[in-house]
């Protein structure tokens, strides 16, 4: 069973744009907590290097292991959406969907100490907010088959030119 | 109170103990914060007359108001103390990630008193401060330090400033970095070197709390999406270097240590040259939307592997003024200065100065002998290999590289005191502080603002280069209007440096840079931020303040008018070819320039400032101090 492939959508940043700003931490932890912190966001900027840089979100996996290893049943995926939710009342913040993650994708809140993971913002009208924000269009809300058709077009752009004119009809 | 935390934490580096200081809104409101902040804390902190390396000079640091925040390009932190470089004020900013850890730490500025026996790292870990042996971080450049701090301490969101081996040896223009990013003028990194401290981290878990976030997010958020057009295009899209073919074309571009302005092989280190050649990736300051800071690799060649962050002012001071055409050079003695900590802007004009020192016969090729060139080197202009050996041997303090660590206006004293010579006739210094790379002598308005600048040779705190170059003023001459536009310059300014918001961003608010076109929105995400009411002037009278503090700071360690000064060559040698040849600003132009910048700023004609202006202003102690 292979874990991290995924018909679902999710938060995908494009390392070669990400210029490592951080502002999708603050983005998104204001919008779940209505304060600025990056240990409560749900998105994590990182840097490992002076030009190495990237953010890392829930990637939705299919058969996620963070559902699979949960000791209490607290984690659950929506078979539509792919997002998993955590029941509070479940978790205990034991961190086992932590190790699980092969992204590093979950977080435990330092103050409930339970565990975080990005919705989506499916409650937010005009969705991701860390999407949104982007001031470089790293982020973006999508899957591997679009990001692979993406990737198509553009190299069919970037490589194949066009005569600009149509030649003239007379 | 909202955007602060109404705290700034002391800490003694001797005792290692550290007491809280509570500080009322009104406080708040006078000083804001960023560098104006972090001078008014020296000013309540430093012993008046002290030596810089002594323990009486403390580092402050404050945060900005809209640190931690995403409102854009406000991630960003002032540090201040007495400069080892001019005997003024030193004060620096830098983009930082750090500042807004400590701001979730809860902190609104440190003062770092006193100094330790042996070399300590100061762990602030929210409330709690740890002082830890630093000798697993010596003898580590700035980015290998915060790494092994991380590793160490085991978070990845620990953020550090850091001293490199520059400052660990004492060089005296070293530097302060974080993130790749530095408090980089006025060596602030040999005064952290005096406290033996190496490095001062913090982790922030908290979080930060605004007055009415919505206001703030709605503004933030279009500031950033406007902040992805053309007002901020040059520096987004081939960051700063960029004005190198605008100077040159002008002729005020510093080549061979500003004895011509326009460069011969200017299309060889362009920033365009630059982008086309050596851009690996455009990396960001902590909350920054544009991002404009080119990070570019040497390929092949004898420098294959070096990397760093390139700048303007960086560039310039390390190509054209050293006379060399192979940007590949450059990009090796900027990753020397910005990996072991020292500014690159004065290394890069001491250097020069000591190849002219060659070319005159002052200084001899045995005079540069080091271990890796034991016959010494010919330091002329244009010899790469050359600059970057004496690069480090000013960092290693090896040879002349010892001497020359002092900057130029030292080197130069010691030099003519032993050799009977001239040579501080080409110190390219004023107040002690290496001048930056717009060449004055044709820029007459920037020539006032470089002469009383606070802390000597900087780009930063006069921005009188602008009208100058754009045209809005005679360049070449000198009219009752400048000592106004060099004024109101610097204060401009200095409202940047204080709140800080970066001044890239200047544009975004409305398309018009000036004040009625930036005040009205920065009052507004003042006023989002903090629940204050501050309105137009409100904005305004910030950069008058920080201005002012500064200049009472300097007034108070012995600043005489004499002191605003230019350099030798600028008062009586014109360039022979350019746009600007023929031009140099003349002892009487000076004078009369002073004088008109006094007026401007309500002073008086010594330069001192009347006490009614400083009660005024809000500063009834400085009044009692220094006021006339």
């Amino acid at each position: 069973m292979v874990a991290s492939t995924t018909k679902y959508d999710y938060i995908y940043c494009d390392p070669i744009k990400c210029v490592g700003c951080q502002l999708c931490e603050y983005v998104c932890s204001f919008t779940k907590t209505g304060e600025y912190n990056s240990y409560r966001s749900r998105i994590r900027t990182v840097r490992v290097d002076e030009v190495l840089m990237t953010s890392i979100a829930c990637r939705t996996c299919e058969n996620a292991p963070c559902v699979v290893v949960c000791p209490r049943d607290a984690l659950t995926q929506d078979p539509e959406k792919g997002i998993i939710r955590v029941d509070s009342t479940k978790c205990d913040g034991c961190a086992w969907c932590v190790e699980a993650c092969d992204f590093g994708a979950i977080s435990i809140n330092p103050a409930t100490k339970l565990a975080e993971i990005c919705d989506l913002c499916e409650n937010e009208e005009d969705g991701p907010q860390c999407v949104k924000w982007c001031p470089k269009e790293a982020l973006s809300l999508t899957n591997p088959d679009r990001i692979s058709q993406k990737s198509r077009r553009e190299l069919v752009k970037e490589s194949l030119e066009f005569p600009t004119k149509a030649k003239d009809p007379r | 109170m909202y955007g602060y935390s109404g705290k700034i934490i002391h800490i003694d580096l001797k005792t290692q103990k550290t007491w809280i200081e509570e500080k009322p809104e009104e406080w708040y409101k006078l000083w804001i914060g960023g560098v104006s902040m972090a001078t008014r804390l020296c000013w309540e902190n430093i012993t008046p007359g002290c030596d810089p390396y002594s323990p009486e000079n403390p580092v402050c640091i404050a945060n900005g108001i809209f640190t931690g925040t995403p409102v854009p390009v406000g991630g960003k932190f002032g540090m201040a103390d007495k400069s080892p470089m001019t005997g003024f004020i030193g004060d620096s900013l830098s983009g930082s990630w750090f500042s807004i850890a400590l701001k979730r730490a809860g902190w609104d500025g440190i003062v770092i008193h006193n100094q330790s026996d042996s070399w300590v790292q100061v762990f602030i870990d929210d409330d709690h401060v740890e002082f830890l042996d630093a000798t697993y971080l010596l003898g580590k450049g700035t980015y290998e330090t915060e790494e092994a701090i991380r590793e160490k301490l085991g978070d990845d969101q620990i953020r550090s400033c850091t001293i490199g081996p520059c400052g660990e040896n004492g060089v005296r223009f070293a530097n302060v970095t974080n993130d790749g990013r530095q408090a980089g003028r006025t060596g602030h990194g040999s005064v952290w070197a005096s406290k033996k401290l190496k490095a001062l981290s913090v982790r922030g878990t908290k979080g930060v709390r605004v007055y009415d976030p919505q206001t703030l997010m709605q503004l933030s958020y279009d500031i950033s999406k406007v902040a992805q057009g053309e007002h901020t295009a040059k520096y987004r899209i081939y960051g700063t270097a960029t004005g190198m073919k605008n100077s040159s074309a002008m002729g005020v571009l510093p080549t061979r240590n500003f004895q011509e302005g326009v460069f011969e092989d200017i299309d060889l280190i362009s920033g365009e040259y630059l982008d086309e050649h050596h851009k690996v990736k455009v990396i960001s300051c902590a909350q920054c939307p544009i991002a404009c800071e080119q990070m570019s690799i040497v390929k092949t060649g004898p420098f294959a592997g070096a990397m760093t962050g390139v700048e303007y002012e960086a560039l310039q001071a390390n190509s054209c003024n050293l006379g060399i055409s192979d940007i590949r050079a450059s990009i090796q003695l900027l990753e020397i200065a910005d990996h072991d900590g020292m500014d690159s802007m004065t290394m890069g004009v001491t250097i020069s100065y000591a190849m002219e020192c060659y070319e005159r016969g002052v200084l001899k090729k045995e005079d540069f002998a080091c271990k890796s060139y034991p016959e010494g080197l010919e330091m002329r202009f244009g010899n790469a290999e050359a600059a970057i050996a004496l690069a480090k041997m000013i960092r290693d303090r090896e040879g002349i590289g010892d001497l020359l660590s002092n900057g130029t206006r030292i080197a130069s004293r010691v030099i003519d005191a032993e050799r009977g010579t001239e040579s501080w006739k080409w110190a390219m210094n004023t107040k002690g502080l290496e001048c930056p790379g717009y060449d004055a002598r044709s820029l007459k308005t920037f020539a006032i603002g470089l002469a009383v600048g606070t802390r000597g040779g900087c780009h930063n705190r006069s921005a009188a280069y602008d009208p100058d170059m754009k045209g809005e003023t005679n360049r070449f001459t000198l009219d009752e209007t400048r000592g106004e536009v060099a004024a109101r310059s610097e204060e401009y300014a200095a409202v940047y440096d204080t709140l800080p918001l970066c001044k890239f961003i200047r544009r975004c608010f409305t398309g018009k840079a000036d004040r009625a076109g930036a005040w009205p929105t920065i009052a507004k995400l003042i006023n989002a931020t903090t629940g204050w009411n501050f309105g137009y002037d409100d904005v305004d009278l910030i950069g008058v303040r920080a201005h002012t503090i500064k200049k009472a700071f300097n007034i108070r360690e012995g600043w005489k008018a004499e002191d605003d000064d230019l350099p030798w060559r600028w008062k009586h040698e014109p360039f022979t070819k350019g746009p600007a040849a023929g031009v140099v600003v003349t002892d009487e132009e000076l004078a009369y320039g002073k004088q008109l910048y006094y007026k401007a700023k309500g002073w008086t004609e010594d330069g001192m400032i009347p006490k009614e202006l400083l009660i005024k202003l809000g500063m009834p102690d400085v009044a009692e101090e220094i006021g006339v």
